[in-house]
């Protein structure tokens, strides 16, 4: 038994290559107990990779790793006692129904009559008990995903894997999913979730990397990921044309207390000056997102009696970090897979107001 | 529980998933035991009054040559069902390896080989109720083997046996295979070897050099074995020689398959 003040997971100059495509080039990583770890980046970045390597499906070319205190490389069986995964590719048995495949799981855990119970309660939490006897077949995409999901709980492990859980999920599933991983998280487990999706590991994680190429490119906090980067802003929509001009040529005046530039503009990612989008009829004006300058903005459009259709105020999300860490603009795009949801190539909307 | 005891209890619940997967999927066993039995009625009706009759036995016109080919063919077919049986094997490890639950297995702190002994043992229950159902079809069509007891129970240890090795290889065929279709195909020596045998007409008749081959060939000695469990004729020094091909079988295919499996999954 490991003591609470060992890490869950460790990994140092970790690597590995397909023949001489350079997969993971040299990654270190330290994921505290109880925690929600996020591996972030697009498709082919080495997101599966290391989960791979991790819980012992291949092995490392270079560098080492710890799960729950065993070496993965010397003590694989240790580890893969300790550790749940529920991988990117749908790991349940399509011939068996919902039942049998967790009772496939608890027998294989030698639980005895225990792991039916467990089983059973796993079907209940997980909304699964009506299906239970149907072929897994039968299921659909979240309803499979969370059977996945309830597989890998059957022997309550301290560290669980989740490869893109959400991957292909409508937006329902994808909720449902997350309060999940609370949940699990709320019960002491460890997890260790890769997404290409922003919002995703900004909902769960604790501490995220942003893995691009095989090399770890930022570590932080969401909120130390969102301060590194200026992306905050005010978006004005208009009923027509010439009120968008007309708000346009009011903030190219001077620019009054409190419509701030973006605090650090260190990047040049956001733009100082306010940007218009003619085919919208919206206009982007950056914001430090303190009330104070919205209200001096809203003074302002009022001093030139522009009429306003809709106002909304965004944040800096993990859309900004990514496009400036990565140089790429979405993991989405990057990789093609495209989200459910969300759509839009804008960040978030955290309120709207119409005045 | 010892390491030993884990290895059984995982195999026995691999053999359970194997078992309801059988079940669920019934329609590949219903083709694998009926390809024997269409052969059996081939090479009977069709082709047995034909080839009966050359065996030069007491065989008294067409139908005379049909009774006696059908005690002359019917060890042949048994052996058939093996390898149609393994046949099945192939496909279905192929198949299991393309699915996801296998890398959740490879994740798991279990007996690794079980995956493999459940898919081996589930093919050797196949066999022995494939091996009945063809018995049950030769003897109502006139097979009339002359076996005691005794040579009954051989059999049924030889008939265990062989299965097993062609099982294990099969296991391994079916992990090397790189697609389900292609595992489909690597079977086909094993359907073709008892024709290139003393099987459906004995080697004599053969030329020359192809009756070299099939005197050596590891299915002689084997249709031979249980040729003469069955019939009484001389079996000689093949029993001797179908267990030592049986034992090299499913050594080389254990091995082959357990170093396959353990190979980095590349999916």
């Amino acid at each position: 038994m490991t003591t609470p003040s060992q890490p869950a997971i460790t990994a140092t100059g970790l690597r590995r290559s397909f023949g001489d495509h350079v997969v993971l080039d040299g990654i270190d990583l330290d994921v505290p107990r109880g925690t929600v770890f996020s591996l972030l980046g697009a498709n082919g970045a080495g997101k599966t990779t290391t989960v791979k390597i991790l819980s012992t499906l291949i092995r490392a070319g270079g560098g080492t790793a710890t799960v729950a205190g065993h070496d993965v490389s010397t003590a694989p069986d240790a580890v893969r006692a300790a550790i749940g995964v529920t991988g990117q590719f749908s790991a349940v048995d399509n011939l068996l129904n919902g039942q049998e495949n967790l009772f496939l799981m608890a027998d294989l855990h030698h639980l005895g009559r225990a792991g039916r119970r467990r089983a059973a309660d796993l079907l209940d939490q997980f909304d699964l008990a009506e299906a239970a006897r149907k072929p897994v077949s039968t299921y659909s995409g979240g309803m499979r995903r969370r059977l996945d999901l309830a597989m890998t709980l059957v022997a309550s492990p301290e560290v669980i894997f989740l490869d893109e859980p959400t991957t292909g999920l409508d937006p329902r599933s994808r909720r449902a999913m997350w309060q999940i991983v609370r949940d699990l998280v709320a019960g002491g487990v460890t997890v260790f979730l890769t997404t290409q999706y922003l919002d995703e590991a900004d909902e769960l994680a604790d501490r995220i990397a942003v893995l691009d190429h095989g090399r770890i490119v930022a570590e932080g906090t969401p909120g130390e990921l969102k301060r590194r980067i200026p992306g905050g802003h005010i978006e004005l929509r208009f009923a027509g044309p010439a009120d968008l001009e007309a708000a346009e040529r009011a903030m190219a005046q001077t620019p009054s207390r409190g419509v701030a530039e973006p605090q650090t503009p260190s990047r040049g990612v956001a733009e100082p000056q306010a940007t218009r989008d003619t085919d919208t009829l919206a206009l982007r004006v950056p914001h430090d997102g303190s009330l104070g300058a919205l209200k001096a903005l809203i003074d302002r459009l009022d001093a030139h009696a522009v009429a306003v259709d809709s106002l909304s105020v965004h944040t800096p999300d993990l859309d900004d970090v990514f496009l400036a860490l990565t140089g790429n603009p979405r993991p989405e795009a990057a990789g093609g897979n495209p989200r459910p949801d969300a759509e839009t190539g804008n960040p978030r909307p955290e309120k709207v107001a119409t005045p | 529980m010892s390491t030993v005891s884990y290895a059984l209890a995982d195999s026995a619940t691999m053999l359970r998933r194997q078992l309801i997967r059988m079940m669920r999927y019934p329609s590949l066993t219903v083709m694998l035991v009926a390809m024997p039995i269409v052969f059996l009625l081939l090479f009977v009706y069709v082709f047995g009054g034909t080839l009966g009759a050359g065996l030069g036995g007491a065989g008294d016109g067409a139908a005379g040559g049909r009774a006696e080919y059908i005690n002359y063919v019917t060890p042949a077919i048994i052996l058939m069902t093996i390898t149609s049986i393994v046949q099945g094997t192939m496909i279905s490890v192929a198949m299991d390896m393309t699915e996801g639950i296998i890398d959740r297995f490879r994740t798991m702190a279990i007996a690794r080989v079980s995956v493999l002994t459940g898919h081996v043992l589930g093919s050797l229950i196949q066999a022995v109720l494939a091996i009945t159902a063809v018995l049950g079809v030769a003897l109502l069509i006139g097979f009339r083997p002359t076996a005691s007891p005794v040579e009954w129970l051989a059999l049924a240890g030889v008939l265990v046996m062989m299965a097993f090795a062609f099982i294990w290889l099969s296991v391994a065929l079916g992990l090397s295979s790189k697609s389900v279709e292609s595992s489909s195909n690597v079977g086909l020596p094993l359907i073709l070897l008892p024709f290139l045998g003393s099987g459906f007409v004995p080697t004599d008749s053969m030329p020359t050099a192809l009756r070299w081959f099939a005197e050596y060939q590891p299915f002689t000695p084997l249709i031979e074995t249980i040729r003469g469990l069955l019939m009484g004729t001389p079996i000689g020094n093949n029993a001797v020689i179908a267990i030592g091909w049986c034992a090299a079988i499913t050594l080389g295919g254990y091995l082959w398959a357990k170093k396959l499996f353990n190979r980095e999954s590349t999916r």
